[in-house]
């Protein structure tokens, strides 16, 4: 229990020990620690933003899907009003198709009566040449009565 | 009786005297046999046991800690590596709890004080007898296991503290400032030598008390080890007496024993403790 040079052997044990662990020791395992705490804290931040991020994400999504649904019923909306101009022009049409071909109808039976008229007329002038021949039993001279038998004609 | 307290006396002593080696009074280096020879070494010798097992505990303590060091992840720590950052980080937060000023050397330094101190101290609850007689098989004298029993190990660990105090208390301070601290107050310049005096023996004691209470700790509890060892040492045949002495020893061994862990503990951490609030004195412009 003599105070000796142990005591010097010590400190300088002592002063490698600590220069040792400073070196060696505690600043690679502190500065594990600090990383692994800028690890959390940076996973933390990353949820927390990741939390807004899908918030965001939840409004826009439900901002779209609005859109979309408005979207949609004006194109359904659109494409009735388009329905019904189409089957209005459709109509139109028809009726106009249909106009014209009552008229192109009427015009050839008219054009069918003035030839029978014609034909009737022409032949009504032979018919009555041939009835007046009977009636006076006789031939009549046709050149004879040509202009009688053109008034006859006309005034048919 | 008498040849009795003799070997308790003897006892007592072996185990209280440390491996010293030094100049023989025949002017030869070696080991003493003796106590007389080990005291008749005067400074100039080595107390070998202390040295061994407080280097052996300290590169212990260091290869651990450096194991971890090697392989520290960031990621899911394990093993040895929770062992080593709960440590570390118990003495980050009572260094940042007492030290207030900035040191990078200050927290390593409380870790080592805080694993060495505890380190030696546990060597108490090593049963007394096993490493001397072991050792004393081959022909080695003493042994003393615990190297925090020898007033060598704590004073040179306090007067390592005791440099660092002196080294801030400069560095921070100024070499003026630092003597002004010490003789201008507290009774202003006329009281110079009173303040010199009350702060002389203030930074004296800092040292001297960080040592002595340690030294003085383990050295009072190894006695009570071998008092209680003497108990059943006194064996001497079956008889109710040496039965009941026998018995005692375990028992009171053991208490002694769980208590101690105790105060093993307790005791590196004041003297971690101190020696952090020692360094933060010594950082602070005034106190």
């Amino acid at each position: 229990m003599n105070i000796n040079a142990t005591l010097l052997a010590q400190t300088i044990m002592f002063a490698l020990f600590v220069w040792f662990s400073m070196k060696f020791v505690w600043t690679p395992i502190v500065a594990a620690l600090d990383a692994r705490k800028k690890q959390i804290a940076d996973g933390l931040a990353d949820a927390e933003r990741a939390k807004l991020d899908l918030e965001l994400a939840a409004k826009r999504s439900a901002e779209i899907l609005r859109e979309a649904k408005a979207k949609a019923g004006d194109i359904i909306a659109n494409g009735e009003k388009r329905g019904s101009e189409i089957v209005e022009e459709a109509k139109n049409q028809a009726k106009v198709e249909g106009d014209r071909i009552i008229a192109g109808a009427k015009a050839e039976i008219d054009q069918e009566v003035f030839r029978a008229k014609e034909q009737l007329r022409t032949q009504v002038s032979s018919i009555a040449l041939a009835g007046a021949s009977k009636i006076l039993g006789r031939e009549i001279d046709a050149k004879a009565h040509n202009d009688l038998l053109d008034k006859l004609v006309a005034e048919i | 009786m008498s040849s009795e307290a003799h070997t308790s006396a003897e006892y007592i002593h072996h185990h209280l005297q440390n491996l010293t080696y030094g100049q023989l009074a025949d002017g030869t280096w070696g080991v003493a046999h003796t106590s007389e020879e080990a005291k008749a070494m005067g400074f100039w010798a080595l107390n070998l046991d202390t040295l061994i097992m407080s280097f052996l505990l300290g590169a212990v303590f260091l290869w651990m800690f450096r194991s971890v060091a090697k392989s520290v992840v960031a990621g899911t720590p394990s093993g040895l590596q929770n062992f080593c950052e709960w440590a570390i980080e118990f003495i980050d937060s009572s260094v940042r709890g007492s030290f207030t000023a900035k040191n990078n050397m200050v927290a390593p330094l409380a870790l080592t004080i805080f694993f060495w101190v505890f380190s030696m101290n546990l060597m108490d609850l090593l049963p007394i007898d096993y490493i001397p007689l072991l050792l004393g098989s081959f022909g080695v004298p003493f042994f003393k296991v615990v190297p925090s029993t020898d007033p060598n190990a704590t004073f040179g660990m306090a007067i390592g503290v005791f440099l660092l105090v002196l080294y801030y208390s400069v560095k921070m301070k100024g070499l003026g400032g630092f003597v002004g601290e010490l003789t201008l107050q507290p009774f202003g310049k006329w009281g110079m030598p009173v303040n010199l005096l009350l702060e002389g023996v203030n930074l004296i004691a800092k040292p001297i008390s960080l040592a002595l209470r340690l030294f003085g700790n383990m050295y009072a509890g190894e006695m009570i080890f071998i008092l209680i060892a003497l108990m059943g040492g006194a064996w001497a045949g079956f008889s109710a007496t040496n039965v009941t002495l026998f018995g005692s020893q375990i028992l009171l061994s053991l208490g002694w024993g769980i208590f101690h862990i105790l105060i093993v503990t307790l005791q590196a951490f004041i003297f971690m403790t101190l020696t952090v609030v020692y360094l933060d004195m010594a950082h602070q412009e005034h106190h």
